[in-house]
C-alpha cells in the first residue's frame, strides 16, 4: 500500500509486518516516535505482541535476549545515549547468538546534549558483533528492517542486526512509502538453541581459554557467512517486492574518477552533489556504504575517493575513512562533517570533491578561528 | 520431609565451596520448582557452581546473564512463555550484590510492570564471588575485604524495598530451614506475577566459620532475630514457626556474633547498635503482623 510516512513510522511499519512477540521499548529522542507507534498497534490490536516497557535500554537488550533464547522473535529501538547504555547487554546479545533486530537512530553524545544527527552511536557498537546497516530514505528504513528479521534468523547467521538510520534527517522527515503484504517472507522464528525444559542446557556458563576463542571464531565465521546471506535475502526481496539492495547503493560510479562515499542521508545529498559536478565535467560517483559489517568488499581500484564521516575517533581519524585506507589501500581525502546535526548541503560535499586533497583529513567548518 | 521429591536438579561435586549453604538452597528451590523451570543466573556464586562448559551441574536450563540484567532477562523470557503458552517457572537466583546493588533497577522496573517470575535472591551479605568484599546487604560491624575495620553502615532492608512493589508474594527463608523454603518456593510458583524470596545463606569462608557449622549458623540467625522468616501474601504478613518463637523470646545476639571471624573485635558500641536494629525489625513485623501498621 501507497502511503507517506515518517523514517520512524517506517521502522514501525516494518515491525508490524513481522509480528515480533516481544517488543522491549525505552524513549529517547529521536527515536521515541517508533516505540509509540508499536504500542498504539499493540492497543489497537493491528499488532498481537508482548509490549514490555522497561526502566532502561539495559534493561530493554536483556528483555529482548531473555525473550529470544525465549524462542520467539523479538525488536527494540534506541538511540544514542541509550544505545551506550545497552553496550553490555549489545555484546550479550551476539555473544549469545540472538537474532535480535535493533533500530538504532543516530544521535550524537553528550556533554552537551545534542540529540541531532551522528554516526558515533552505532560505530562505539561496532566490535560487538552485531550486523549494521545504514538507510538513505523511508523506503529503505522499511525494507531493511524487514530484510533485518530474515537475515538475522537465518541459521547461517544468527547475530543479531542493527537498522540504523539518521536522527531528524531521515527519521522526522516524510517521503512516501510502499508497504508490503510479506505473505511467508518471514518464515517462523526458529532459534534451535531456544531453551527447551525437555532438554536442559547450559547458556553462557563459565567457559575457559581452551573453548572461548572457539565462540568467538564462530562468530567471525557467521559475520563472513552473512555477506552470502544479505546478498541472498536481498535479491529474494527484490524478487518478491521489486526494490533492490545490496551492500552499497552506488550513483553513476560506472566512469566515475572520483567517488564520494558516505552512509545514510548523506549518502543521498551526494547524489545530488554528483550531478552538480558532472554538469562541471567532473566525473564523480556517490558510493553510499549501506553494510558496515560485515564490511563489504569494495572494487576502487583506479579511483580516487572522498570520504564523508559523520563520527570521529579521536586521536585516531575518521572511522569510515580509516576503513576504507584499511581495506582497500586507497587514501582518501577524509571529510569530517555533520558532527551533531552540522548543516551539510550538497553544495558543500560538490565542494568536498572540488578541493579533494586525497590522503588528508579536513574537519568542515574548523578554520584557524576554530 | 517425605513430600519432597527423590529427583535431583542439581548434580553432586559441584565446585562450591564446602559448606555452602546457597548450593544446598538450590537444590531445594529446584525440587520445589521441578523440570519444567528454567534459571536465569547473574553473575553470583551461582555462576561457578554449575560448572565449566561443555560440562553442567545442573538438569535444568540456566541462562547465565549479565550483573545488572537478571530481573529484565528473566521478564522477557517469561513474557516470551507466555506469548507460546508455556507455563515454564522462571526464576532468578541471584546473590546480594547481584540484587540490592547493581541489580536493583532491574528488579525493581520488573516488579512494577508485574512480570511473571520468581526472583529468589541468596543473600551470602557480601561479594563471595569475587574474594568478600562488602554490598549493600553487608551487616553493620562485618568486616570484608573492603571494609577491614567492619562495615559502617547497616544492612540495606532489600524486603521493604521489594514490599514497596506491592508484589502478591514475597518470603524470607534460611537455608537452615530446608523444608520453610522448599514450601515457600511451592506456594510462589502457585501465584502469577512478581515473586520475591530472600535467603539468608550463610558462608563459611566469607563469614569465617568453620564448614560444618553452616545449619548451625542459619539456625542460630534464625533463633537470635538476626532473620526473620516471614511470608507477605497479598500484604497480609505471616511470621513463621521459629521466629514466632525467637521473637518472643531470642537468644542472646552475641550467639551468633561469636562464632563468626567477620565479626572478631566487634566493639560494644556496634553490638548495641546491632541489637537496638534487630529489636526494631522485630517490632516492626510483630506490629505489621498484628495488623497495627
Amino acid at each position: 500500500m501507497l502511503t507517506i510516512a515518517t523514517g520512524n513510522r517506517a521502522v514501525a511499519e516494518a515491525v508490524k509486518a513481522a509480528k515480533p512477540a516481544v517488543i522491549a521499548a525505552y524513549p529517547i529522542t529521536p527515536q521515541t516516535e517508533i516505540v509509540e507507534q508499536i504500542a498504539e498497534y499493540v492497543t489497537s490490536g493491528d499488532l498481537e505482541s508482548h509490549y514490555i516497557p522497561v526502566e532502561s535500554e539495559h534493561s530493554a537488550m536483556a528483555a529482548c535476549i531473555g525473550a529470544s533464547v525465549g524462542g520467539v522473535r523479538t525488536f527494540t529501538a534506541t538511540s544514542s545515549h541509550g544505545l551506550l547504555y545497552m553496550h553490555e547487554m549489545i555484546h550479550w546479545a551476539a555473544g549469545g547468538r540472538l537474532p535480535i533486530v535493533m533500530a538504532n537512530v543516530n544521535r550524537a553524545l553528550g556533554p552537551g546534549w545534542n540529540t541531532w544527527a551522528e554516526h558515533t552511536d552505532a560505530f562505539s557498537q561496532r566490535d560487538t558483533g552485531w550486523l549494521q546497516v545504514y538507510v538513505g530514505t523511508v523506503q529503505e528504513a522499511y525494507d531493511a528492517t524487514l530484510m533485518a528479521f530474515r537475515i538475522a534468523e537465518d541459521e547461517r547467521v544468527l547475530l543479531p542486526v542493527m537498522v540504523n538510520l539518521d536522527g531528524f534527517s531521515l527519521s522526522h522527515i516524510t517521503q512516501s512509502l510502499e508497504t508490503e503484504e510479506i505473505g511467508d517472507f518471514l518464515p517462523p522464528y526458529h532459534l534451535p538453541h531456544a531453551i527447551d525444559t525437555e532438554k536442559p542446557r547450559g547458556y553462557g556458563p563459565m567457559t575457559g581459554p581452551d573453548n572461548y576463542y572457539r565462540f568467538r571464531w564462530d562468530i567471525e565465521r557467521s559475520m563472513r557467512d552473512a555477506r552470502e546471506v544479505i546478498t541472498e535475502v536481498e535479491r529474494e526481496f527484490a524478487d518478491r517486492f521489486g526494490r533492490s539492495y545490496g551492500p552499497t547503493e552506488e550513483y553513476r560510479c560506472e566512469d566515475a574518477d572520483v567517488v564520494v562515499i558516505a552512509l545514510g542521508t548523506f549518502g543521498k545529498e551526494a547524489e545530488v552533489a554528483v550531478d552538480r559536478l558532472r554538469d562541471e565535467g567532473i566525473r564523480a560517483g556517490s558510493m553510499r556504504l549501506r553494510w558496515f559489517r560485515p564490511f563489504p568488499h569494495l572494487d576502487l581500484s583506479g579511483r580516487e575517493v572522498v570520504v564523508i564521516d559523520r563520527d570521529y575517533s579521536f586521536g585516531f581519524g575518521g572511522v569510515v575513512a580509516n576503513s576504507i585506507r584499511a581495506k582497500t589501500g586507497i587514501e582518501p581525502y577524509s571529510v569530517i562533517a555533520g558532527l551533531g546535526g552540522q548543516e551539510v548541503t550538497y553544495n558543500d560535499i560538490a565542494d568536498f570533491v572540488r578541493g579533494r586533497r586525497p590522503g588528508e583529513e579536513t574537519w568542515f567548518g574548523v578554520n584557524n578561528h576554530v | 520431609m517425605s513430600a519432597i521429591p527423590k529427583e535431583e536438579y542439581i548434580y553432586k561435586c559441584t565446585s562450591a565451596c564446602a559448606g555452602c549453604s546457597s548450593s544446598l538452597c538450590l537444590r531445594y528451590v529446584l525440587k520445589a520448582a521441578g523440570p519444567d523451570s528454567v534459571l536465569v543466573v547473574p553473575a553470583c556464586c551461582t555462576s561457578v557452581i554449575q560448572g565449566i562448559y561443555p560440562a553442567t551441574a545442573m538438569n535444568v536450563p540456566v541462562y547465565n546473564v549479565a550483573f545488572a540484567a537478571a530481573a529484565a532477562c528473566a521478564s522477557g523470557m517469561s513474557e516470551a512463555f507466555a506469548a507460546t503458552g508455556r507455563d515454564t517457572n522462571v526464576i532468578v537466583y541471584a546473590g546480594d550484590g547481584g540484587t540490592v546493588d547493581i541489580g536493583i533497577q532491574s528488579l525493581s522496573g520488573a516488579f512494577e510492570r508485574g512480570a511473571n517470575f520468581l526472583y529468589i535472591c541468596y543473600d551470602n551479605e557480601a561479594y563471595g564471588n569475587t574474594g568478600m568484599q562488602r554490598s549493600g546487604s553487608t551487616p553493620l560491624g562485618a568486616r570484608t575485604t573492603t571494609t577491614p575495620g567492619g562495615k559502617p553502615t547497616a544492612k540495606k532492608d532489600l524486603d521493604r524495598i521489594v514490599q514497596a512493589h506491592n508484589p502478591p508474594y514475597m518470603a524470607t527463608a534460611c537455608s537452615a530451614y530446608p523444608l520453610d523454603l522448599y514450601k515457600k518456593v511451592r506456594k510462589a510458583l502457585s501465584i502469577k506475577g512478581p515473586k520475591f524470596i530472600h535467603i539468608l545463606a550463610p558462608c563459611p569462608p566469607g563469614w569465617r566459620y568453620p564448614t560444618e557449622k553452616t545449619v548451625e549458623m542459619g539456625k542460630l540467625a534464625v533463633k537470635t532475630g538476626m532473620w526473620v522468616l516471614y511470608e507477605r501474601e497479598f500484604g497480609k504478613l505471616t511470621i513463621n514457626g521459629p521466629s514466632k518463637a525467637a521473637m518472643r523470646k531470642p537468644e542472646p545476639l552475641e550467639d551468633y556474633i561469636r562464632g563468626q571471624g567477620r565479626f572478631k573485635n566487634l566493639s560494644p558500641e556496634t553490638l548495641d547498635l546491632m541489637r537496638q536494629q534487630v529489636e526494631q525489625n522485630i517490632q516492626r513485623l510483630a506490629r505489621e503482623e498484628e495488623g497495627i501498621c
